[in-house]
């Protein structure tokens, strides 16, 4: 028998629980998010292919309704020149932070049945790192998906500025987090892809067709303004559409008509801010609550 | 010399809802022993192994590891134990090196010595060279060797293997068991593993069989085939009815009828097994005897025996699994 060497070869010493338990988790969070990340871009296919949907949306459908709802004048009133296309421009990079945001963070379902989720939850860490890192992660994709849109903006005639960009890349940030914490959350209780149609169909589209992406969330029967407020997603596709479209020189008060308001008050987006944020710790919290259950 | 048991388990019971998997177990195990739990599928051994890994509360009863309790200080547990499951827990897309190197980073290995350990553990299972590619294209066996590699990468304590080589081709097993019974005496860790081969039970030190949800008999491989006493005897007579009242006259003892045979302890087959020949009563069609081995061990102390074949559908689920995604060999 060789004689035993190296580090590996050291009788093991029983390692000492930490007293700290901040540092250690931040590294958990790093690298889980680090490892999304990594996957995120070694599928650069798949990225690519997510561009066809908001393509589609933005090209295909944008045009014909815009066609149909006609030229005149143009859209959102006050003599604006606004058209369909360009209004819903931003509300085609949240559709695509949205999606993605919910489908990244679901990855955990998919960690759990192909057994790397045990790898994880077994390590010496606290499991909040897992709902983190996890809404970490797929929050940046998202991000990324939607931001890739930006270079559209020519072509469909919506001016940027340094200022529209910065704010769209926070609002982009905190609206895919809201919803990658929401998708972690739906995670934790997950056991296996089974349900995730009922997810798509029963929770996902609805977030979507109610975000106020296509249509302005104005003017709308009762029922519908309420169940428009009470999405979370509503919180981010307004301020992106406000800050693109008054980057690209609407005027404020044609853009008020278009805009999330709760009875006459129009939102400004600093509040809006704090909705997303406030939504996405709620259920985060929910979540890590969810993964430190012990059976 | 006398230490501290690595593990030390007291009274564990689980319960799920009505269903007693784990019945009261008590056992200890050894510093730098190999300890093997042997037994058939739902006997208990996979939930007190997930008990003992702080993955599932025990209803009642007490579990220490390396001087923890597993409930009470469970994060002290998991900083001190390795583990390889029954399910791959690879991350395929990713390669070798970066499946280690995430452990590394939330097993907490100091920066300065990751690489160099990462390195070494790659050695140890010789996957030095496909160190940078994607699991994915790893065979089964490759998988298993470098979650083998993972498990000991935070030099831990105890090495929980849960059924480690389920699946696999004989010869991969081999391969994988010349890694693990090298691991005590190189690296100063304690393994406790679940199987229900009874040829990987020989690898054991100690071994303790489980049926239903209880401990039925702790020791060696030796001492624990020394309770079967003497040689096994297998017969297959023309009439095994008619020859197992003469048989249990001949050798003492009431034969045990397994697969259309008789199987008999004796203390000396070579004696035996002339007079069976005369004296059975019936025609001897075959006849053969052997040193006891741990299938009789069971078999003697259930009633029933361990079979392979008793896989039951997840198994073979798993072994698909395998199977299909066990991608090229190199």
């Amino acid at each position: 028998m060789t004689t035993p060497n190296g580090v590996l070869a050291r009788a093991p010493s029983i390692t000492q629980p930490r007293s700290g338990r901040v540092w250690p988790t931040l590294r958990a969070i790093y690298i889980i998010w680090y490892r999304d990340i990594l996957r995120f871009w070694r599928d650069r296919m798949r990225l690519l292919g997510s561009l066809a949907q908001p393509l589609l949306f933005l090209i295909v459908f944008g045009t014909g309704l815009g066609s149909a709802l006609g030229g005149a004048g143009g859209f959102g009133g006050g003599g604006s020149t606004l058209s369909y296309t360009q209004f819903i421009f931003p509300g085609i990079i949240g559709m695509s932070i949205l999606f993605s945001a919910i489908f990244g963070a679901m990855s955990i379902v998919w960690d759990r049945e192909f057994g790397f989720l045990k790898e994880v939850l077994v390590a010496p860490i606290d499991r909040s790192a897992v709902a983190i890192g996890k809404a970490l992660g797929g929050a940046t994709q998202a991000m990324v998906q939607g931001l890739i849109l930006l270079v559209l903006a020519p072509v469909v005639g919506v001016q940027l500025t340094v200022t529209s960009v910065l704010l769209v890349i926070v609002f982009s940030f905190l609206l895919a987090f809201s919803l990658s914490s929401l998708g972690v959350l739906i995670a934790s209780r997950m056991t296996s892809m089974q349900g995730f149609q009922v997810v798509m169909n029963f929770l996902m589209m609805p977030i979507f067709f109610l975000s106020g992406s296509l249509f302005p969330l104005q003017g709308l029967p009762d029922w519908m303004t309420v169940l428009t407020r009470i999405d979370p997603a509503s919180y981010g596709m307004d301020p992106l559409r406000r800050v693109m479209l008054e980057g690209a020189g609407m005027p404020t008060a044609a853009l008020n008509q278009l805009s999330l308001t709760i009875g006459d008050y129009v939102l400004p987006i600093w509040l809006e801010a704090l909705i997303l944020l406030a939504f996405g710790v709620v259920v985060l919290a929910l979540a890590v609550r969810n993964f430190r259950v012990r059976d | 010399m006398s230490e501290q048991p690595v593990i030390a388990v007291k009274d564990l019971v689980k319960k799920y809802g009505e269903v007693e998997a784990v019945r009261g177990i008590d056992l200890e195990v050894r510093s730098g022993e190999i300890f093997g739990f042997l037994g058939p599928n739902g006997a208990g051994k996979s939930t007190t192994i997930n008990i003992l890994c702080t993955l599932v509360k025990a209803t009642s009863g007490s579990a220490h590891v390396a001087g923890f309790d597993v409930d009470d200080q469970a994060d002290a547990v998991r900083a001190n134990i390795g583990l390889v499951f029954q399910d791959p827990s690879l991350d395929q897309q990713l390669t070798a090196r970066e499946n280690l190197e995430f452990h590394a980073f939330i097993y907490d290995v100091p920066a300065a010595i990751r690489k160099q350990r990462i390195d070494e553990v790659l050695e140890m299972v010789e996957l030095t060279d496909r160190a940078d590619s994607i699991v994915l294209t790893f065979s089964g066996g490759m998988r298993r060797r470098l979650e083998i590699a993972r498990g000991m990468l935070h030099t831990p304590h105890v090495l929980f293997l849960d059924e480690p080589t389920i699946g696999l081709d004989p010869q991969t097993r081999r391969h994988i068991w010349s890694y693990l019974a090298d691991l005590p005496k190189r690296h100063g860790v304690t393994i406790f593993m679940t199987t229900h081969y009874m040829d990987e039970a020989e690898y054991c030190d100690r071994i303790a069989i489980i049926d239903q949800g209880k401990i039925q008999a702790i020791g060696t491989p030796d001492e624990l085939k020394a309770m079967v006493g003497g040689d096994v005897v297998t017969v297959t007579t023309a009439d095994n009815e008619a020859a197992f009242a003469q048989i249990a006259a001949l050798a003492g003892s009431e034969p045990i009828r397994d697969n259309g045979s008789l199987r008999v302890e004796v203390p000396d087959g070579a004696a035996f097994v002339p007079r069976l020949v005369r004296e059975a009563g019936a025609e001897v069609t075959s006849v053969q005897f052997r040193r006891p081995s741990l299938d009789d061990v069971f078999l003697k102390l259930t009633g029933r025996a361990i079979r392979e074949e008793e896989a039951g559908s997840k198994d073979m689920m798993r072994i698909m699994g395998r199977a299909w995604g066990g991608g090229r060999r190199r």
